[in-house]
């Protein structure tokens, strides 16, 4: 009973109730945080699929992907040209065009339509709106200007607009996500 | 906690008796904001501003409690309920713009508060613990009102969600899943509308919390007065009731006439029409600014345009606007100075009007502003002063600066002379600002 030395039953008992109160807390925790993360229903409309088919060159769409817009282009072979003729390792975040396309699909650019810089959608994906100075998007909230590859080139936006996962599942249907 | 010569609570009538032996809330009330708490007799009318942002914690919580009755938080009809209250609840249109003007003038009173806190060194000590409640109080009561903001889901609302947890995807490596854990999603929906919505709820209340506790640290040193010499004798202090509750009743009565003249006549002036167009997640509006009172953080946020080194600009911009309120968390030990009021601070006093006061002025301004020049430019300078005020100025001009003399206490201040002043040791100034020394400390 009155032990003095090594690991009285007194603290065993003490050790073991602290820990399995401190492992049942922590069991509590996780589904109260973990309630607040993107439940199924929200994962569930993460990818979508999207007809190209009528998209003519020099045209652009809206579309919604997780909420908020995608820019499907369809560049001209003149946007292409003005991609392809800048050297990339001078640019912000460096990129050539062929790495932000899919490979013999040159000419489909599909971007998140969110300024990487505080989220704003950018103009130049709509008929008839302002695409910036270098003939891309360019977004109303703090100036930032990206060219017809969607590389930022100047104003705050710290890189160029996202490329969504994607892949062609046919010649005229895109699945992002 | 409280001076030697406070008035004891007396109850005469038998129920009174009764109640104080078994739960002596009557006597915590008198003491704390009765009869029982003396305060210094030289307050001014700076000093009314705590009691005034007592008065808006209440409007807050009595029409949002209303609003509450009225909204439904569901990206669907959000925009829709909020209408139909001000249009078609009766006195929907009252408890509507009482709501939103008084998160406005709840600012405006909580803003000339700190300012009075800041000018009268109410932030040293003994006070501060006082001082630092107070900040936690600030903090969440920007994020009460920017939760709050959100919940019309209007174009403003809708693009300040997403601007504001954006600021949280710029922390590298864990921002962006702590982004989308914060407004479970990949941007600004339901399930972000719904938890603002909670947690608006639920704000209020903990702030009510924390100003018991920012209350309770006060009453301990008692309030702080425009001399900044500690209580010393009775004959500086008059009973809380009815002396400052009649001139808090003045304030309040002064105040509510503003406050009315807003809500009535006024009240969309503090607001953005975009916020009239219901959320669109597929177009921003051109000019995106949050409310005037966020305008100084925002300026600072904005005021960061180069990358620092390693650290992008984006991120520099966020810590610098978190940084801007939490260098108040370290004030109480950046100012080195035993004085405490800067009217007896001839130095700092300076660096007070012309430099920080100005600079506010310039941040309010340019956030509020186009981010475009000069208006950027403007931040950058204001933000540099900003915080060269509290980390070089203050410590600088506290450790340099010869102050003026000290009055020997609060009663001599207000008649010229205090009977007691015989007892002034050969420097009076150093001796009246020593804490310790203050009878309220050890009482």
């Amino acid at each position: 009973m009155a032990e003095t030395e090594g690991v009285r039953r007194r603290d065993f008992i003490n050790i073991a109730a602290v820990s399995a109160a401190g492992v049942a807390g922590v069991g509590i925790v996780i589904p109260l945080i973990s309630q607040m993360s993107a439940s199924a229903d929200v994962l569930a409309a993460s990818s979508t699929e999207i007809d190209i088919s009528a998209i003519q060159p020099g045209q652009a769409i809206k579309a919604i992907f997780r909420k908020q817009p995608v820019f499907v282009r369809n560049l001209t072979p003149k946007e292409i040209e003005e991609a392809n003729a800048v050297d990339a390792s001078s640019l912000r975040d460096p990129q050539t065009l062929a790495e932000r396309t899919k490979e013999g699909k040159e000419n489909w650019l599909i971007t998140m339509g969110v300024c990487t810089h505080l989220g704003c959608v950018p103009l130049g994906a709509g008929e008839g709106e302002v695409k910036g100075e270098f003939g891309g998007y360019f977004c109303p909230c703090h100036g930032s200007s990206y060219d017809t590859a969607a590389r930022i080139r100047k104003g705050p936006a710290p890189s160029n607009l996202e490329v969504p996962e994607y892949e062609f599942s046919s010649d005229t249907v895109v699945k992002i996500g | 906690m409280s001076f030697p010569w406070a008035n004891e609570y007396k109850p005469n009538h038998p129920f009174m008796q009764w109640m104080d032996e078994k739960l002596p809330i009557p006597r915590l009330v008198y003491n704390a904001v009765g009869a029982g708490y003396p305060v210094p007799r030289n307050l001014n009318y700076f000093w009314n501003f705590g009691f005034l942002a007592l008065i808006c914690l209440t409007i807050q919580i009595v029409t949002g409690i209303v609003m509450a009755m009225h909204y439904a938080a569901n990206t669907a009809v959000a925009f829709d309920t909020i209408e139909q209250t001000v249009r078609d609840v009766n006195w929907g249109w009252a408890m509507r713009y009482a709501h939103a003007n008084g998160a406005s003038a709840f600012f405006v009173v909580i803003y000339i508060h700190i300012f009075r806190g800041l000018y009268y060194g109410s932030y040293k000590a003994p006070r501060e613990m006082v001082w630092l409640l107070g900040v936690v109080i600030f903090l969440l009561m920007m994020a009460t009102a920017f939760m709050g903001y959100v919940l019309p889901w209007g174009q403003m609302s809708f693009w300040g969600a997403k601007v504001i947890t954006g600021l949280f995807g710029a922390i590298p490596f864990v921002g962006e899943p702590l982004q989308q854990w914060l407004l479970g999603g990949f941007a600004p929906d339901n399930a972000a509308l719904n938890r603002f919505f909670s947690l608006h709820y639920l704000l209020p209340f903990v702030i009510v919390g924390v100003v018991v506790l920012h209350i309770w640290a006060l009453h301990i040193p008692g309030s702080s007065n425009p001399t900044g010499v500690e209580v010393k004798s009775e004959s500086d202090t008059v009973p809380f009731y009815p002396y400052f509750i009649a001139k808090d009743g003045w304030a309040v009565g002064a105040f509510a006439l503003l406050f009315s003249i807003a809500v009535f006549y006024f009240p969309n002036a503090l607001g953005h029409p975009d916020n009239y167009i219901p959320a669109n997640p597929m177009s921003t509006p051109a000019h995106i600014v949050p409310e005037w009172y966020f305008w100084p953080f925002y300026a600072i946020l904005r005021a960061f345009t180069q990358d620092f080194f390693i650290i992008p600009a984006k991120l520099m911009g966020v810590l610098a606007m978190f940084g801007a309120i939490l260098v108040w968390f370290f004030l109480p030990w950046l100012d080195r100075s035993p004085v405490r009021s800067s009217n007896y601070r001839p130095a700092y006093k300076k660096f007070f009007w012309f430099g920080l006061i100005p600079t506010m002025a310039v941040l309010f301004y340019c956030g509020g502003a186009p981010a475009e020049e000069p208006y950027v430019m403007l931040s950058q300078l204001a933000a540099l002063y900003y915080f060269a005020h509290f980390l070089i100025v203050l410590p600088v001009v506290s450790a340099i600066e010869k102050p003026l003399p000290l009055p020997y206490s609060i009663t001599e201040s207000v008649l010229g002379h205090d009977e007691g002043s015989h007892l002034r040791p050969a420097h009076g100034a150093t001796e009246a600002v020593h804490p310790e020394t203050a009878p309220g400390h050890t009482a």
